[in-house]
């Protein structure tokens, strides 16, 4: 039971993780991170991959629209300028991979900057409405610029090296794509306790009210744009590695939906709500496939309504989550947080 | 000269059926401030009620029309009362994410009921084609055309002479003004979606007359956007015209532009690159009204 929080120099008041119970949990969960790949199978770490990918992804979109309060429905388009980028720089001009992913997540940041150009003039649902068309825009660029991005075919991606050796098996990418996300999951958290988080806060909240304050409004929209493309770049340049082959399919516009559903469903405006998302929506659609099986046995024409089910999930994930629980997952893990706060003395 | 009056022609009838959703899609934002990403899955949905009516009933088109609407009216109700109203005067993000996931529930549902296949409508309208000069409509173009400017007609005087009507427009001008005069607000509310249910349920079966129905059918939803912002998200006038604005923009660009691009897919994406540009020089469309923010 936690009784009291003191912090006697400012450097302990300023750290990120501010309690022993607190600094324990996590050296335990990094543990318990590096100990994973080597006793999971395949199919699970292909899973973990996955989820660190998208959970890179649905961060940069919690920072602009959890954090900043802009719509995007153009996340996909910036993870696919992120993993065409990537995949084109290791593909043709060689590149490495520690440069070429951080080059595509440049790239990505160029594109957030020329999508986020007309969030001063426009916002709320026109924003929206603009990226979406953004989305559609680059998703026809993507098909149509065969000399870069290969067209329908795609690029196929070569794996990725690092010290000599060649991160080919999802085990091996696994401490590549975890690394990442631990590292852009570290610098977010930061990120928003610094004078430009606040700024983002201030702008969500009441963006005329932050501009008289002296928020550069114009300024904060933008980089809030390039953070958050910078973020879904990188993960397309991360999935780009991981499933080792880029098309355009592999960012539709329904990508950039599943991402702002994990943003909801985790918990706007939250970081470990984005990582709660992230984790959850990746999972649900992997249970669902499990059950399916399992029904099998007894009902076999079950398999005919796995994917339809999928949708209807989906969406009723979404409803529901908003309706009855609108701050998502994190609200959810605080609530069962308060609840040993206290236990047992407090019912 | 004679494919470009054939485009324009063609442009025109598309139009006329993107004007009739983008019609429903108006009023609901006039009313409730939505943006309806369910828009598709609401015409799939009509469309899918009139086929179940013809075939399984083996009802006639005018009388599986009649249904189809009733189903959509009741369908647009029930989502208002039981998804979007305990949503109302949430975020914007809230209000376009509930939408997009009733879409996705609409989506499968119907994949459930009907399976993904793809089916057309038994043949209803006569064959005989329109020809208007060097201008050739074939039949299954010109009488979904008509049922559509009925509709949008219908739509219109209803809205403009009835007392529901006046109410609606009352709603949409003032809200606290209207609720004030005794305007039943919730009732406005719950109507709305009816008709945008309707528009999209008649615009949904004069598709699928068209060109078939399966699930998938919803996607063309998306293609309201650069109709609504064209028009302006809260103008009647302005959602016939971008209509016809953008089925013309569109099949021009088809029919000129397609072929120099061995990708294609440029009908889907210019009419995106219209909405830009619309965007950028006047956001709030032809004939939308400007908004004015206060703190």
């Amino acid at each position: 039971m936690l009784i009291g929080n003191y912090q006697e120099t400012y450097r302990s008041d300023e750290a990120l993780l501010r309690t022993p119970a607190v600094r324990g949990w996590m050296a335990a969960l990094l543990a318990l991170a590096l100990l994973f790949p080597f006793v999971a199978g395949d199919y699970l770490l292909y899973l973990a991959n996955l989820m660190g990918v998208l959970a890179i992804a649905a961060l940069g979109l919690n920072i602009l629209t959890g954090f900043t309060g802009q719509i995007s429905l153009g996340h996909a388009a910036f993870m696919g300028v992120g993993g065409f980028g990537a995949a084109f720089l290791a593909s043709r001009l060689s590149l490495p991979f520690w440069l070429a992913v951080p080059a595509g997540g440049a790239m990505a940041c160029l594109a957030g900057v020329v999508v986020g150009v007309p969030s001063l003039r426009i916002k709320g649902l026109y924003l929206a409405i603009a990226t979406l068309a953004a989305q559609v825009i680059a998703e026809w660029v993507f098909v149509n610029w065969t000399s870069a991005t290969g067209g329908i075919r795609g690029l196929n991606v070569p794996p990725a090296r690092l010290l000599g050796l060649s991160l080919d098996t999802d085990f091996k990418v696994y401490f590549l794509v975890q690394a990442a996300a631990a590292a852009h999951v570290w610098f977010a958290a930061n990120l928003l306790r610094t004078r430009w988080g606040r700024a983002f806060v201030a702008v969500r909240d009441r963006d005329i009210a932050a501009e008289l304050i002296g928020v550069p409004l114009f300024r904060t929209k933008i980089l809030s744009f390039m953070v958050s493309s910078w973020y879904a770049g990188i993960a397309g340049g991360l999935w780009a590695y991981f499933v080792k082959v880029v098309t355009p399919e592999n960012f539709p516009l329904s990508l950039s939906i599943q991402l702002l559903a994990m943003v909801i469903v985790g918990g706007l405006g939250s970081i470990k709500g984005t990582l709660f998302g992230a984790a959850f929506m990746t999972l649900v659609p992997e249970a669902l496939k499990l059950l399916v099986g399992a029904l099998r046995a007894v009902w076999p024409g079950a398999q005919a309504y796995l994917f339809p089910m999928r949708d209807v999930v989906f969406g009723a994930l979404i409803v529901a989550f908003l309706i009855f629980e609108p701050h998502g997952l994190a609200e959810v893990w605080n609530r069962i947080k308060r609840f040993f706060a206290l236990w047992p003395f407090e019912k | 000269m004679d494919l470009l009056l054939q485009l324009l022609a063609s442009g025109v009838v598309t139009g006329g059926i993107y004007a009739l959703v983008a019609v429903g899609f108006v009023i609901v934002y006039k009313a409730t401030g939505v943006i309806n990403f369910a828009t598709g899955e609401l015409m799939m949905l009509g469309a899918f009620f009139a086929y179940t009516a013809m075939t399984a009933a083996r009802a006639p088109f005018a009388l599986a029309l009649l249904l189809a609407v009733l189903a959509a009216a009741g369908l647009g109700a029930l989502v208002e009362r039981v998804v979007l109203r305990p949503l109302l005067g949430q975020r914007a993000i809230s209000v376009i994410m509930v939408t997009i996931g009733l879409s996705s529930i609409f989506k499968g549902l119907a994949q459930m009921i009907w399976s993904g296949e793809y089916r057309s409508f038994p043949p209803i309208f006569p064959r005989a084609p329109l020809v208007l000069g060097p201008v050739i409509l074939p039949a299954r173009q010109v009488w979904p055309f008509a049922i559509a400017l009925l509709a949008i007609l219908v739509v219109g005087l209803g809205f403009r002479f009835t007392r529901t009507g006046t109410a609606m427009r009352a709603t949409a001008d003032d809200q606290q003004a209207a609720y004030a005069m005794g305007i039943d607000i919730r009732r406005v509310f719950s109507l709305s979606w009816s008709l945008a249910a309707v528009t999209a349920a008649v615009a949904g079966v004069v598709v699928g007359t068209i060109g078939g129905i399966s699930p998938q059918l919803g996607a063309i939803g998306l293609r309201m956007f650069p109709v609504v912002i064209l028009g302006g998200l809260d103008s009647i006038p302005g959602a016939l015209l971008g209509g016809v604005a953008i089925g013309v923009l569109e099949n021009l660009a088809g029919g000129y532009l397609d072929p120099l691009l061995e990708g294609g897919g440029v009908k889907e994406v210019v009419p995106f690159a219209a909405l830009v540009a619309i965007l950028m020089i006047r956001p709030y469309g032809l004939f939308g009204t400007r908004e004015v923010e206060r703190l």
